[in-house]
């Protein structure tokens, strides 16, 4: 599949508790998966700044160059990478779901793939086959499920926490590695006039309200352990009656596969 | 409390008997009554009641209670008032996830916060695909219900889900569309929908106050208040679930038929996983063993065969028989089932607690009269080593069936 090209594109992110720029997890995971698909053809693209620290972590996982399409912070992402990724000819672009900074909406892939009119495949974790412009791909459910999918190429795939960890970034090709800077038409985004950013509240915790109006009622809400009665009890019945039973009730629930 | 009318034969007799002393006591005492000349009598003596320790008390609230002995309590359940919008202003859209067809709780409070949003002239509408178990759509606030129960929504269509929200979006023209922004499905079409009607989404939304929607942004670090958007993805606990009223969940149809399509990504179906990978807090179908397995080969032959997680309770764990990362409860794993079958465990209340969050339990268990017994859905008395190895028998048969059948 070394044939295949891939373009990731890739944020910076931030660190869970010091919020210190570091590269986003989700985006380095895809990064990951585009090195396994397309070794070193793998192209790697961010839009913003050059400049930035940052991403030397993304060469630091053995590329050699990381193309930046130079923008600034208030600027919208989407028109710049949908007018560059329509005229170059990727086969799969691969995203993280969620940014780490800025509005994090994971709105992203959607809106590229409406853009330019491509099938999007949510939660990638490995391309297993591609022939005939076809590929045959594994997607992650939630509970470590996989579901099989076949799309036609070229497609966009977002890829979350369950595809294959990034490896970890050596310090030596990180700074060898060469930030590209590309001509891009900036635009700003509307939405920082409209809304604003606040540290986050922490949520309030959902009381258990109990809605009794005597004490009796009160004191058996807060007293009464599991409520009973409500199940089905099958007793004296023969052992393969009871599997009978089981077994309907795991096939109605679709847990056996 | 049961509802049967319980006679007292003594009673009954002494009612009967005028002679008998206790005779007048046995009569309704009457409080006031017109007399035959017209004029309105009143015994004193006969209001109140006999308080528990034996003090005569007068109930002035108008709910005298304890009179005349009630001889059958009053029904428990009370009917909740019933909400019900004729014509509606505008709707509100919610798109549940319906996970194993029934709402989650995520989508209960997505349901609660439509209805803070529609206040009491909008309708809630539910927009459902493919078949569903819930019975309690009256109960958590759905107005209407529009169902899509053709089988091009079946496994992993997000394309035509899609385009079925798209004519739904033309004819009702909802004021607001609710999803849940979750893992099982919400989160995905929410934002495909997003992307389709070009609205910018607002995600990950925790409360809608007074018009303003805050959200968490980046990596929950921060979060974004900006004015309510038409579409919103909510994130769980975003509002209380209804719990006053009921309401009519009439059904509603789309008068334009839907244009099928060819689906660009091709469902080739669910992947087998090893269920012994997947992480217990995560999966959705376990089987748990305590202290009444017998035959650990035994059992973990079903679990094989069931294609079920692993797990233990304490003892089992205590005991050798399993891994400390296999151990439920409060002090091992809290886990997420869907289904959890336990096998011989008897219900500690450390045990309970692990398996709070649990649809559906299944106990295999010996003694009728475990707390076990009290928490499962479904309860088998008897051996378990003998109810697994008829289960083992019983799925094998089925796999062989289906095997058949396919050929
Ligand atoms: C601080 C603390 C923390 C704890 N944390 C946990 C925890 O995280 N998780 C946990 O599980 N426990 C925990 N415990 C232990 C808990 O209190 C119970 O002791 C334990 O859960 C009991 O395990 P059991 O049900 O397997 O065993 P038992 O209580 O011995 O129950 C065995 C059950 O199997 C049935 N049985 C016996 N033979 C058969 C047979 N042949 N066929 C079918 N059924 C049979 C019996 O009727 C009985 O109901 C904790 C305890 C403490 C004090």
């Amino acid at each position: 599949m070394t044939n295949l090209q891939v373009i990731t594109l890739v944020s910076v992110g931030a660190h869970p508790t010091s919020g210190r720029p570091r590269r986003a997890e989700q985006d380095a995971r895809a990064v990951e998966l585009g090195l396994r698909l397309a070794g070193e053809h793998l192209q790697v693209l961010h839009a913003g700044d050059a400049e930035s620290e940052a991403l030397r972590s993304y060469l630091g996982m053995g590329l050699g160059e990381l193309g930046v399409l130079q923008q600034s912070a208030a600027d919208d992402a989407l028109p710049v990478l949908a007018d560059y990724l329509s005229g170059c000819g990727a086969q799969l672009v691969l995203t993280g779901t969620q940014a780490e900074t800025g509005e994090g909406s994971g709105m992203l892939p959607y809106l590229l793939a409406e853009r330019l009119g491509w099938p999007l495949v949510v939660g990638l974790v490995e391309v297993e086959q591609v022939d005939h412009g076809i590929a045959q791909v594994l997607q992650a459910l939630p509970r470590g499920q996989r579901r099989r999918l076949r799309v036609r190429l070229p497609f966009l795939a977002s890829v979350d926490n369950a595809a294959p960890v990034a490896r970890q970034s050596a310090f030596g090709p990180a700074r060898r590695g060469n930030l590209e800077a590309l001509p891009a038409a900036a635009q700003a985004d509307p939405l920082l006039t409209a809304a604003q950013f606040q540290p986050a509240r922490p949520r309030p915790k959902r009381l258990k309200v109990i809605k009794a109006k005597t004490g009796a009622e009160r004191m058996k809400a807060a007293t009464a352990k599991a409520a009973g009665g409500s199940g089905q009890v099958l007793k004296d019945v023969s052992p393969e009656a009871g599997a009978e039973a089981i077994f309907n009730l795991l096939i109605e629930e679709g847990v056996l596969r | 409390m049961s509802d049967l009318i319980r006679r007292d034969p003594r009673a009954e007799w002494i009612a009967r008997n005028r002679l008998h002393p206790l005779h007048a006591a046995t009569q309704p005492a009457v409080a006031s009554w017109l007399s035959a000349a017209g004029v309105l009598r009143k015994n004193p003596h006969a209001v109140g009641f006999i308080g528990p320790n034996g003090v005569k008390r007068i109930d002035r609230s108008g709910a005298q209670q304890g009179g005349a002995a009630k001889r059958s309590t009053a029904s428990a359940v009370v009917q909740l008032p019933l909400h019900v919008i004729e014509q509606p202003a505008f709707y509100i859209a919610v798109v549940p996830d319906m996970v194993g067809g029934r709402l989650s709780a995520h989508d209960k409070d997505l349901l609660g916060l439509a209805h803070k949003l529609a206040g009491s002239d909008g309708a809630v509408v539910a927009v459902i695909f493919g078949e569903h178990k819930e019975s309690t759509f009256d109960c958590n606030g759905v107005d209407r219900l529009l169902q899509f129960a053709d089988d091009a929504f079946d496994g992993y269509a997000p394309e035509a889900r899609v385009l079925a929200l798209g004519a739904v979006e033309r004819q009702l023209a909802p004021r607001h569309w609710l999803l849940p922004d979750s893992r099982s499905g919400g989160g995905e079409l929410g934002r495909r929908l997003a992307a389709k009607l070009g609205e910018r989404p607002a995600t990950r939304v925790w409360q809608v106050a007074d018009g303003m929607a805050s959200g968490r942004a980046g990596a929950g670090r921060e979060d974004l208040v900006q004015r309510a958007p038409r579409l919103i993805l909510a994130a769980v606990e975003c509002a209380e679930p209804v719990s006053e009223t009921r309401h009519e969940v009439r059904p509603l149809a789309l008068s334009e038929a839907l244009v099928s399509h060819l689906p660009r990504i091709q469902d080739l179906g669910a992947v087998a996983v090893d269920p012994a990978q997947i992480p217990m807090a995560e999966a959705e179908f376990i089987l748990s063993g305590g202290n009444g397995v017998k035959d650990w080969a035994l059992f973990h032959q079903a679990a094989a065969a069931l294609g079920a997680t692993e797990g233990a309770s304490r003892v089992a764990v205590d005991d050798g028989f399993m891994g400390r990362e296999r151990q439920v409860g409060a002090s091992g794993i809290w886990v997420t089932a869907r289904v959890y079958v336990a096998v011989g465990i008897s219900g500690a209340i450390q045990h309970l607690q692990g398996i709070g969050a649990c649809d559906k339990v299944v106990a295999i268990n010996i003694d009728p009269t475990c707390d076990m017994i009290k928490r499962a859905d479904l309860s088998v008395i008897g051996e378990s080593a003998a109810i697994l190895q008829a289960l083992i028998k019983r799925v094998a048969a089925h796999r062989q069936g289906g095997a058949r059948d396919a050929a």
